[in-house]
């Protein structure tokens, strides 16, 4: 794995990685091509790809959480959001097709936690909502419109009445959703 | 004291965790600028609290391990975390990816836990042999040291950081973490080193621990991907385990079993990485994956799903093209009569001189007719060829097999859809699923994520609104009028087009009376091109009147979809009305030439050679032998020909509709005084409704054609494939995603069922055409025989035993297949009433589970009550020495905790966000003896402590009793 010149992964390596995430063969070394494309713009033998290099992949471009998503599963001690080839294969993996509803729900709690505490509060569910409704200003709601939002969503699933949302809740909300699994995916 | 062991363990374990989350709080506080100034005391309080809780934590971990180089080690972590104090804000970062880290390790600790515990019996054993005691020792510390440099790849990356300082802050949360599972890992260690003799001398029930570790190891590497952990930490995790299964695996089997086991082992491997293998095999395998993959990640799930409806019938429509032309075409042409030989397999003479014509391809007259492409064709010989192969029985199975196939494959994925969708209705998280779900992680294409933002947007505000005021109806009476006018209008449509359909066809039978050569092309395909034209504007005429309704878009989709569809199944069915009509007439044409015919071969022999018995048969060539009009073969070519028009039409709007419209809109809007691009004509949207209905009637007339034109099903395979790459090409070129963006999971089932009520009503008339209209005299694998299903009687008779066909006709009496169908229907009646109870008893249950969460919830808030009120008795105590108890307080609260996480392991629930969220929770007590006041309801904080307060005084005591041990 070192740098651009190993276009191949070697095999053990490659059988680990088919044992430890969702993918195939064939995504995995897919996914190494597209990475190394990535590492080939980067200016040092840097290993990890920066933020603003992964985002310009079109898969993650229009998606609004696209930033979280780099800080989530980003190793990088600086907290730069940028991805190690192997953070990138877990992303991908979580993001995958045949990946549990368990893992993707642990993954979108942790991308809507936008402060990283631990619990989805009023802050984040209203950073959430400005996401979902885009960065335009007429399509925004009004703060009332805001305020009983959040609250509605409050209501419905803050089970223990503590005023977040945490990932147990989290997760018994998603699980019943028709949509969740289908639309929690991004493929290369 | 294996068991004592493990409880201190636990209990680092635990601290680890506690600290851990700590670190997760203090870290968020940095995070929020605005409250910085504000949460200034607090913090140098919870640093405060921290360092006393560290040295506690070390204390403990001192205990369990008594080395000098420990001792060093931990001074050192106090000088750290003295350090610590000055340089706070620097080592934030690292701390949070400590805890990232940690969290991963703690886990895996927790699953190791069992054998280590084993591992400390076993070294026992190995600490008898005392030379090796020094040498494991020496070699545990070196696994320690290198373990930690494997966990710790990024700090040292970090290196490179030219500022000493900052790399010393860094590594020294790190070494803390490392410290507090040392005490594990050094009774690992110990272990590590030891050779398999070692292992064959434990006893029995030793053995079965090690066995039950294995065995959780291996779930463990089966678990593994579903773990939400880093990467490197899986990969030690991995690597660790395997080493570990690799070591004992083979000492575990004595003797013969050894090998046998080894054996077994390698097998296994290697069978997994053949299921692995073979499951790639299995997804490069499925076609056009990528293709649908590429629009899915453009146009979101929603198209995806027409493409995905595609390749499905695609599927089907292999299965059936494989048992016509395996079973039915293939033997005809190869061991059947050749071409020329029967008057039924020959172009008779006043078509000869249009049978090559060019418009043979789409007409399918001329040699087409008279070729294994349709009924006409086949012979009644009872068996072909050196295989005597049954034709007529082949053909009349395969016949009644393609439909039942179609009716089990069709039924099977409904039901599997209504597995997967069967928790969906559940209405009570509206809003949360709204938030949380709503947006398709698939879209990469700007545009249809703008349209995505948008969409939300008016989904959000449209439920607020419907929330706010539950029903507000203005002017519902014009919404009424509006909506009945709406539907007579549509009713007026669907009764125009039906008519015109028929007024075509009857035209059209009227023209073939007269003779079709008078007669150009438009006469000639008047039919198809209007059921075609009807076909194309009427779905846009409804989408006009449909603007009237004002409905809910979703709900506009479901009319807009029955409308189409009743307009289709109208269509469809006035046609084949019409298709009856001309049988009739058909058949009446029929009689005639069956008298004629007589007179004919009457003629024949009197006018060359009368009274000659001996003198050979009269040759006449089979072209010119008069025959019947064979009505099979006319309704086959019927049915093709609506399939190439419908094909036609289909590829012709999307190239003028799709294609042309995109490259004027796009090289127009130039010179153009508005903007084509988002103005009037704009890029043509994906009809994904629109579509599948179409696909699903295409499919509907090759069940019902497919009887009379063995053809259809390559035909239509050849569609398919066709316009699979066709519209994928249009979608990614010349179409924008669509407006109202809706989820196509929901609809699946919608049309599936569609599906469904195609296949039966194109059945219907297909099987009684079949029942009822004896076939045609001269023509066809029937001919001669009253009725198409007498086939079945003939082979009965003449190919099995006279036995059977005594059974079979005992079977087919009605005294036996009365009560058996009445026995059908009782089973059928009883299935329906038990389904009925499940789905009863299910409702109870779903609403027991509501009130049980009510009940819950009262109860939580009660507790919470409660403790808030001893909180407050609490911090009237505390908060008069506050900074002295400070420290304490820290250690209460670990131990606080420490019985929370206990607590939920019992509970048996996730135990890390319920630990973060603790750890969230935790920060409270702290507010309380400072001068600010918390912004947090303290009835949050200790609902899964109804008993202990955070100050309760016993439970310091018996966990450092279990610590000294």
């Amino acid at each position: 794995m070192g740098g651009t010149a190993s276009h191949n992964l070697p095999k053990e390596l490659l059988s680990e990685y088919q044992e430890l995430t969702f993918l195939t063969k064939q995504e995995i070394n897919e996914a190494h091509k597209k990475f190394c494309q990535l590492q080939g713009r980067e200016t040092g033998p840097n290993e990890r790809v920066s933020m603003q290099n992964i985002l310009t992949l079109p898969e993650l471009k229009s998606n609004p959480f696209r930033e979280r998503i780099c800080h989530v599963f980003s190793t990088s001690d600086r907290k730069d959001g940028s991805l190690s080839f192997e953070d990138f294969l877990d992303l991908l993996s979580a993001f995958s097709d045949s990946a549990t509803l368990e893992i993707k729900s642990h993954y979108a709690f942790r991308i809507f936690d936008f402060d990283d505490d631990g619990t989805l509060d009023g802050g984040d569910l209203r950073k959430l909502v400005n996401c979902l409704t885009g960065e335009t200003d007429d399509a925004c709601l009004t703060p009332e419109e805001m305020r009983q939002l959040i609250g509605n969503i409050l209501e419905e699933s803050d089970i223990d009445k503590d005023g977040t949302v945490n990932l147990s809740e989290f997760q018994h909300v998603i699980s019943r959703s028709p949509d969740f699994v289908s639309s929690f995916k991004i493929v290369l | 004291m294996p068991r004592q062991k493990l409880i201190t363990s636990e209990n680092d374990d635990n601290d680890n965790e506690f600290h851990l989350y700590y670190v997760g709080v203090e870290d968020h506080s940095e995070g929020e600028k605005e409250q910085q100034m504000k949460q200034e005391g607090k913090r140098r309080r919870e640093r405060n609290g921290k360092i006393s809780r560290r040295t506690a934590s070390e204390k403990r971990s001192a205990v369990t391990k008594n080395s000098d180089k420990r001792e060093r080690k931990h001074d050192k972590h106090q000088k750290a975390a003295r350090e610590r104090r000055e340089s706070v804000p620097r080592g934030k970062r690292q701390k949070r990816k400590n805890a990232d880290e940690e969290v991963v390790e703690e886990e895996c600790s927790k699953e190791k836990k069992n054998i280590k515990n084993l591992r400390t019996k076993t070294s026992k054993l190995e600490d008898k042999n005392e030379q090796g005691g020094k040498k494991n020792k020496k070699k545990s510390d070196k696994v320690v040291e290198v373990d930690i440099n494997h966990g710790k790849n990024k700090p040292r990356d970090c290196n490179d950081v030219p500022t000493k300082e900052n790399t010393t802050n860094r590594k020294k949360p790190k070494i803390i973490s490392e410290s507090e599972s040392k005490s594990d890992l050094e009774s690992d260690s110990e272990l590590r080193d030891d050779n398999p003799v070692g292992v064959l001398s434990l006893t029995p029930e030793e053995l079965e621990k090690l066995k039950e570790a294995m065995e959780e190891k291996k779930k463990l590497m089966a678990t593994l991907r579903g773990k939400p952990w880093p990467m490197k930490n899986k990969l030690v995790i991995l690597r660790e385990s395997q080493e570990f299964l690799e070591k004992y695996e083979g000492a575990l089997g004595k003797g013969k079993g050894r090998k046998l086991y080894a054996y077994k082992v390698v097998m296994m491997k290697k069978w997994m990485k053949f299921l692995r293998d073979f499951e790639n095999f299995k997804t490069a395998c499925i076609p056009w994956e990528m293709k649908i993959k590429e629009i899915e990640s453009h146009f979101g799930s929603s198209v995806a799903s027409y493409f995905i409806f595609l390749r499905w019938m695609y599927g089907i429509n292999m299965i059936l093209f494989g048992l016509t032309f395996g079973l039915v075409m293939v033997p005809e042409a190869l061991m059947g009569k050749s071409y020329g030989t029967l008057p039924r397999k020959t172009v008779p003479r006043e078509e000869e001189t249009s049978a090559m014509n060019f418009a043979v391809l789409w007409d399918f007259g001329g040699y087409a007719k008279y070729s294994v492409l349709f009924y006409g064709y086949y012979n009644n010989q009872q068996a072909i060829g050196w295989l005597k192969f049954r034709m007529p029985l082949s053909y009349f199975l395969v016949g009644a097999g393609t439909v039942a196939y179609s009716y089990m494959v069709v039924i099977r994925t409904m039901a599997r859809n209504a597995n997967e969708e069967g928790g969906g209705d559940d209405t009570s998280f509206n809003f949360s699923w709204k938030a949380f779900t709503s947006w398709d992680y698939l879209i990469g294409n700007p545009e249809m994520a703008d349209n995505k933002f948008a969409s939300i947007t008016t989904s959000f505000k449209e439920t607020i609104v419907e929330e706010q005021e539950s029903r507000k109806d203005d002017n519902i009476h014009l919404t009424r009028f509006l909506r009945v006018l709406a539907n007579f209008l549509v009713l007026c449509c669907l009764a125009g087009s039906g008519y015109l359909i028929y007024f075509v066809v009857r035209r059209s039978q009227k023209f073939a009376l007269e003779g079709l050569e008078k007669y150009g092309w438009w006469e000639r395909n008047e039919v198809n091109m209007v059921m075609s034209l009807l076909g194309m504007f009427c779905p846009m005429l409804f989408d006009v009147i449909s603007t009237l309704e004002n409905y809910h878009p979703r709900i506009a989709l479901q009319w807009q979809l029955g409308r189409i569809f009743a307009l289709f199944l109208g269509n469809l069915y006035t046609f084949i009305i019409a298709l009856m009509d001309a049988i009739q007439l058909k058949r009446a044409e029929e009689d005639i030439v069956k008298k004629n015919m007589t007179i004919w071969q009457a003629n024949l022999y009197n006018g060359t050679v009368p009274d000659n018995s001996t003198a050979p048969p009269i040759t006449v060539h089979p072209a010119d032998v008069p025959r019947g009009p064979c009505w099979e073969t006319m309704v086959g070519q019927e049915f093709v020909r609506l399939i190439v028009s419908d094909t036609m039409t289909t590829y012709i709007t999307l190239l003028i509709g799709d294609f042309f419209r995109a490259v004027l809109v796009r090289f127009l809007n130039n010179c153009w005084c508005w903007d084509l691009e988002y103005g009037f004509p704009s890029y043509s949207e994906f009809d994904v409704s629109g579509n599948v209905l179409g696909l699903i009637f295409n499919q509907g007339m090759i069940w019902m054609g497919a009887f009379y034109a063995p053809c259809l099903p390559a035909l239509n395979l050849f569609r398919l494939h066709v316009s699979m790459y066709l519209q994928c090409w249009a979608v990614m070129c010349c179409n924008v995603p669509q407006e109202r963006v809706f989820k196509a999971s929901g609809s699946n089932n919608f049309y599936m069922a569609m599906l469904l009520v195609i296949l039966f009503l194109s059945t219907l008339p297909a099987i009684y055409t079949i029942v009822s209209i004896p076939p045609s005299f001269d023509c066809g694998p029937f001919s001669g025989k009253s009725r198409m299903f007498d086939v079945i009687q003939e082979t009965l008779e003449t190919d099995f035993p006279a036995w059977f066909g005594k059974v079979f006709s005992y079977a087919s009496n009605p005294g036996l297949v009365l009560p058996f169908l009445l026995l059908l229907v009782l089973a059928l009646y009883y299935l329906q009433s038990t389904s009925k109870t499940y789905k009863r008893v299910n409702m109870e249950l779903k609403k027991k589970l509501q009130v049980l969460n009510e009940e819950n919830k009262k109860k939580n808030k009660l507790a919470a009550l409660k403790v808030a009120s001893e909180l407050e008795q609490e911090r009237n105590a505390v908060g008069i020495h506050s900074n002295s108890v400070d420290s304490d307080l820290g250690m209460n609260e670990d131990h606080n905790g420490l019985n929370e996480t206990q607590q939920h392991r019992q509970k048996g629930q996730k135990s890390r966000s319920l630990h973060q969220s603790q750890g969230q929770q935790n920060k409270d007590p702290h507010p309380i003896s400072s001068t600010h006041t918390t912004t947090r309801p303290p009835a949050s904080q200790s609902r899964a402590v109804p008993g202990h307060l955070p100050g309760n005084p016993q439970q310091p005591q018996r966990n450092s009793h279990s610590n000294r041990r």
